[in-house]
């Protein structure tokens, strides 16, 4: 298998860029540092949005990058069916952006939340998920503020009622519940997909759990989704 | 060309939770002010826009409202025309 083109964007404030970079790495990619002033994606196979508090989440979180001029060449690329990833604040981003449906809000708990968490696959027909069985469990860190995903009335039942959601959080055995929802999300939800599926955004960290010294590596069949999907070309 | 100042005030849907209107709600009492409920905090965003008439102002301060000041997924808006600068 060649090695895939992962581009990762650094917004003024990306935290966790170096972190997917290293990931992509790790799982066998050719990682490329984008940056979000420059109207040029350097020819890569798959695009990430990468963690962090891009602008310092002012105005909200994800706004300001939403708007970056590197945005109109994930936009084009996203409609040509590439892959684009959203981790967090990216997720957030591409949210801002209106690529995906929702918004995250401060979650329910009111506290920043660091954990290992499960997530329940709810569909195959993404990037990120193609190597996936829905009803698969995975596990994988969280770590955010405002990971509360909330939607207009119209959305949530679009995005239920078209297998939009990506992710739910769940027990290990897929059963969900209060307990498991780290943030409040509206039906557990943790990560949604555009209609096409190249187009995937959750809360959680795939690029934290690649390396099993240093925790659960959920994270690996993601990547490898990811690649399979950026090898495929822009038909993927 | 005029210059009109205007003030954005944005809010958080009614029954979306606000943390920040909750924190403050909840010292209230400690001051003895224990009669207070409903608190929401929002953002005021002043602006001057530079334009031709008071109409075209207004119609883009909207428009920025609209797509960028809020975020209509989660919040609602409205624009105030404080003075033309």
């Amino acid at each position: 298998m060649s090695e895939p083109k992962v581009g990762v964007i650094t917004f003024p404030g990306s935290l966790d860029d170096a972190d997917a970079r290293r990931a992509v790495v790790a799982m066998g990619g050719d990682a490329v540092a984008l940056w979000h002033a420059e109207h040029d994606l350097a020819g890569v196979d798959a695009v990430i949005l990468p963690g962090g508090f891009s602008y310092g989440d002012y105005l909200r979180c994800g706004a300001i990058a939403a708007r970056a001029p590197i945005m109109d060449e994930v936009r084009a690329f996203a409609e040509r069916g590439g892959p684009v990833l959203g981790i967090c604040n990216g997720f957030q981003i591409l949210c801002e952006a209106e690529l995906l449906p929702g918004a995250l809000i401060r979650s329910a708990s009111l506290r920043f939340v660091c954990e290992d968490i499960w997530l329940r696959v709810e569909t195959s027909q993404t990037c990120l998920t193609r190597g996936l069985t829905p009803g698969e469990t995975i596990e994988i860190p969280v770590k955010h503020g405002e990971g509360q995903w909330v939607a207009t009335p119209g959305q949530l039942e679009r995005v239920e009622g078209d297998g939009l959601v990506v992710f739910r959080y769940s027990a290990p055995d897929g059963q969900l519940s209060d307990a498991t929802n780290p943030n409040g999300a509206t039906n557990h939800i943790a990560g949604v997909r555009n209609p096409a599926g190249n187009v995937v955004g959750l809360m959680p960290h795939p690029e934290h759990a690649v390396d099993p010294d240093v925790g659960p590596t959920g994270g690996q069949p993601l990547f490898a989704s990811l690649f399979e999907a950026a090898l495929a070309g822009a038909s993927a | 060309m005029t210059a009109f100042t205007f003030e954005v005030l944005v809010s958080l849907k009614p029954g979306l939770l606000d943390p920040q209107g909750k924190a403050v709600e909840g010292s209230l009492p400690a001051m003895g002010f224990d009669n207070v409920t409903g608190v929401r905090v929002g953002k005021h965003i002043k602006l001057t826009v530079e334009a031709a008439d008071e109409a075209a102002a207004t119609t883009q301060v909207q428009e920025m409202a609209t797509r960028v000041l809020s975020n209509p997924v989660i919040e609602e808006f409205e624009v105030l025309e404080v003075a033309e600068a």
